[in-house]
């Protein structure tokens, strides 16, 4: 057993209200620079649809991840020989007509322009070239809501399993269902990234999980882009480097959160220590897709065992580490309540950033323009809650988004957030009868004490429930004996430049 | 006297001042070390360009090394006629190959907006002067037959008189210009390399072939 501890991450998708908060957060922080102007390493797309980069699920076109081949695991991009071969041309390579060419506007015409018949107008100018463009063919957030077209949401890769029928169930009540899902790194325990990059540039930190891009040994092979299968690290067109989210560390080592988790308006984000046991990484990454989610489960050790715990301390977490752990939400959404999922598990990257999937619209038609829901309420149930077998969004969709297509594992999460609901409608409306309440807390196998628990965590939690930082401490560990601003700009992000120490 | 200047001082100056730099360059801005790939903003024209222009090259790179590094065998293996044919047109068909990538390549820069906006003045020097070395290079391989062979008795000895530091001038002063402007805009590749992006070519990353897939690095050791 080798147990280590790890930063991992909880989304709650049920509370995301699609705002961009987090989005708008990271950019400021870190991505408003020459070269970064396209990249968001938070971003949040409209689900079905084809995301960013266009169609990045697509394993088949961008060649991400992880596959099984001759029960052995392999990058789905190359070999390594093959790597070195491909590294004049890196045939699956996204460009960035795959994001979107950033562009400001000529602001200045509006002010300057001569007197006319016409009023001025402030041109699209490409940040890259510097001229006129044209048109603007795409931008962040594009699709977002759809953006007015269905065409978005009929390409998206995760409805390729579904039967006619269920796809045209996504189109029942004012066209079409979806919701949100806001992505950033999943600082994988198996990540293509890293294991993609000639230059060995990318590296997991041991201590904590985060995994990081040395821009000191990025030499533009580009392989990383093409073997993220999330499409999250980005190539600075600029600088001739890659850069992917760094899951704010800076922050984290002096005891903050990350700022997209910090700025988020639904509260969606949790954060918090897992601890694992390395020893499985690769045989979890290589079982049969439908067991992938009990594998990754199953690599999570419990905290509270002794025998973890020692296991833990012979290799080196700290204590406070270790209580970190124990206190963790993320722990408890993803191995106590089992209600967290990865994302995309079946690119076997073994993603430590965790989905609650969002509660899915009851089924309902449209008659003579009304909301009819007719059906529910001849069940004797009330229509405004969930109801797996009347659920619009389908199953299906849900387990290729999240649990590599197998559909139990998806069924027993939305059982559980469904008892959720009833038990605490029965408790605060006292609409359901205590029979159909029981019914609901053992179909989704869980406890009157659970779902208060689940309940507690997911509707009220303080910001100190939300994220659990654990003591990295790196940051500020320095002041106890020297001037932290001695070491401004030694450490971090950006290029390195020790600036003269300063004088008494 | 010009002939020491040009074959004794140029390329001395030109590896020593080569040498230094990339060493500086490593040591102390390792950040500017960079292919400075183009691919993300221009792929297809690229493609044309960049794969012909390498595999074109570092295969003909590998042939000049090799006959400087094994000149016995390289003689004794260009001494068959039919072998010395198979040699020479296989050595015009990458000329060619890697010549037509660079045009691509020229073209590219020039041609495409987005290629543009990351193209240094040090880009188009380096281009040009590629460009000058692989069309010298054709072209003596094709007016001066027989290269392969007539390299060994001229480039070579030369050389490797330079690197035992005892310079002996006399193996390439009376051959024709074109082929002494190719040795000497050699030496300017060369010198150029450190400043450039061409230094990407001492980074290739072979050690990615024995590396193990993860890389872990710790704070703390660990014990």
């Amino acid at each position: 057993m080798d147990i280590r501890a790890h930063v991992s991450m909880v989304f709650h998708l049920d509370k995301c209200i699609g705002c961009h908060t987090c989005s708008i957060a990271c950019k400021n922080i870190w991505t408003d620079r020459k070269g970064t102007e396209y990249m968001w390493w938070n971003n949040v797309e409209t689900k079905p649809g084809t995301g960013y980069p266009t169609q990045w699920e697509d394993q088949e076109k961008y060649k991400g991840g992880w596959e099984k081949k001759n029960e052995e695991l392999k990058l789905k991009l190359h070999s390594k020989l093959g790597g070195l071969g491909n590294i004049f041309y890196n045939p699956y390579l996204p460009t960035i007509d795959d994001y979107y060419e950033p562009w400001t506007y000529d602001y200045e015409n509006l002010f300057n322009a001569p007197e006319g018949d016409d009023q001025p107008t402030a041109r699209a100018i490409s940040m890259i070239t510097g001229k006129p463009m044209d048109s603007i063919e795409a931008g962040p957030n594009w699709d977002d809501d759809l953006g007015g077209s269905p065409l978005y949401a009929r390409n998206d890769v995760n409805l390729d399993e579904l039967t006619d029928d269920e796809r045209e169930q996504l189109n029942e009540l004012e066209r079409v269902v979806f919701f949100y899902l806001p992505r950033i790194c999943n600082h994988c325990l198996n990540p293509g990234c890293v294991a993609a990059c000639p230059a060995g540039a990318i590296y997991k930190r041991g201590e904590d999980g985060i995994v990081l891009l040395s821009q000191e040994k990025c030499r533009a092979w580009r392989m990383c882009i093409s073997g993220c299968p999330y499409k999250k690290t980005y190539f600075n067109w600029a600088s001739g480097k890659s850069e992917k989210c760094i899951l704010c560390y800076p922050r984290l080592e002096s005891g903050q959160p990350p700022a997209c988790f910090h700025s988020c308006v639904g509260r969606i984000r949790y954060l918090g220590v897992l601890l694992y046991d390395a020893d499985q990484i690769e045989k979890c990454a290589s079982v049969p897709d439908h067991e992938l989610v009990a594998a990754q489960r199953n690599m999570i050790q419990d905290p509270f065992d002794p025998e973890v715990i020692a296991a833990a301390k012979k290799n080196g977490i700290s204590d406070a580490m270790i209580t970190s752990a124990q206190n963790s939400p993320v722990y408890k959404f993803v191995k106590k309540w089992q209600i967290a999922l990865p994302l995309h598990p079946d690119f076997r990257t073994l993603p430590m950033l965790y989905y609650v999937p969002p509660m899915l619209p009851v089924l309902a038609k449209t008659k003579d323009g009304n909301y009819d829901v007719d059906g529910l309420e001849k069940e004797g149930l009330p229509a405004m809650l969930s109801s797996l077998e009347k659920a619009r969004m389908p199953i299906k969709y849900m387990a290729s988004m999240f649990s590599a297509g197998n559909v139990q594992e998806v069924e027993d999460v939305y059982r559980k957030l469904i008892a959720v609901r009833i038990f605490k409608r029965a408790q605060k409306v006292k609409d359901y009868q205590q029979a159909d309440v029981d019914a609901a807390l053992s179909q989704g196998k869980t406890t009157a004490e659970e779902v208060e628990a689940i309940f507690r965590l997911t509707a009220l939690p303080t910001y100190e429930e939300r994220f659990v930082v654990p003591p990295l401490g790196r940051e500020v560990a320095v002041e106890a004996w020297e001037v932290p601003l001695d070491h401004k700009r030694e450490a971090g992000f950006g290029v390195r430049n020790k600036i003269a120490k300063r004088k008494f | 006297m010009f002939d020491n200047a040009l074959f004794i001082g140029f390329p001395y100056a030109a590896v020593t001042i080569s040498i230094a730099v990339t060493i500086y360059r490593f040591f102390f801005d390792p950040y500017s070390v960079s292919s400075q790939s183009s691919q993300f903003l221009e792929n297809r024209k690229l493609f044309f360009g960049s794969v012909p222009w390498h595999y074109g090259l570092i295969t003909i790179l590998l042939g000049h090394l090799t006959a400087l590094l094994f000149s016995r065998l390289w003689g004794l293996f260009t001494a068959n006629q039919t072998r010395l044919y198979v040699l020479e047109i296989t050595g015009l068909a990458l000329a060619l190959m890697a010549t037509v990538g660079l045009v691509i390549l020229f073209y590219r820069r020039m041609a495409d907006a987005r290629s543009q906006a990351v193209t240094s003045e040090l880009d188009w020097i380096l281009l040009v002067v590629l460009f000058l070395q692989v069309g010298l290079g054709f072209w003596v391989a094709y007016y001066y037959r027989w290269g392969s062979d007539w390299y060994l008795h001229t480039a070579v000895p030369w050389l490797v008189s330079l690197l035992k530091f005892q310079p002996d001038i006399t193996y390439v002063t009376a051959l024709p210009f074109w082929v002494k402007f190719h040795f000497l805009n050699g030496f300017t590749i060369a010198f150029l390399l450190p400043f450039t992006r061409l230094v990407h070519l001492l980074v290739y990353p072979l050690s990615y072939l024995w590396r193990e897939h993860q890389v872990v690095i710790w704070n703390k050791a660990r014990h």
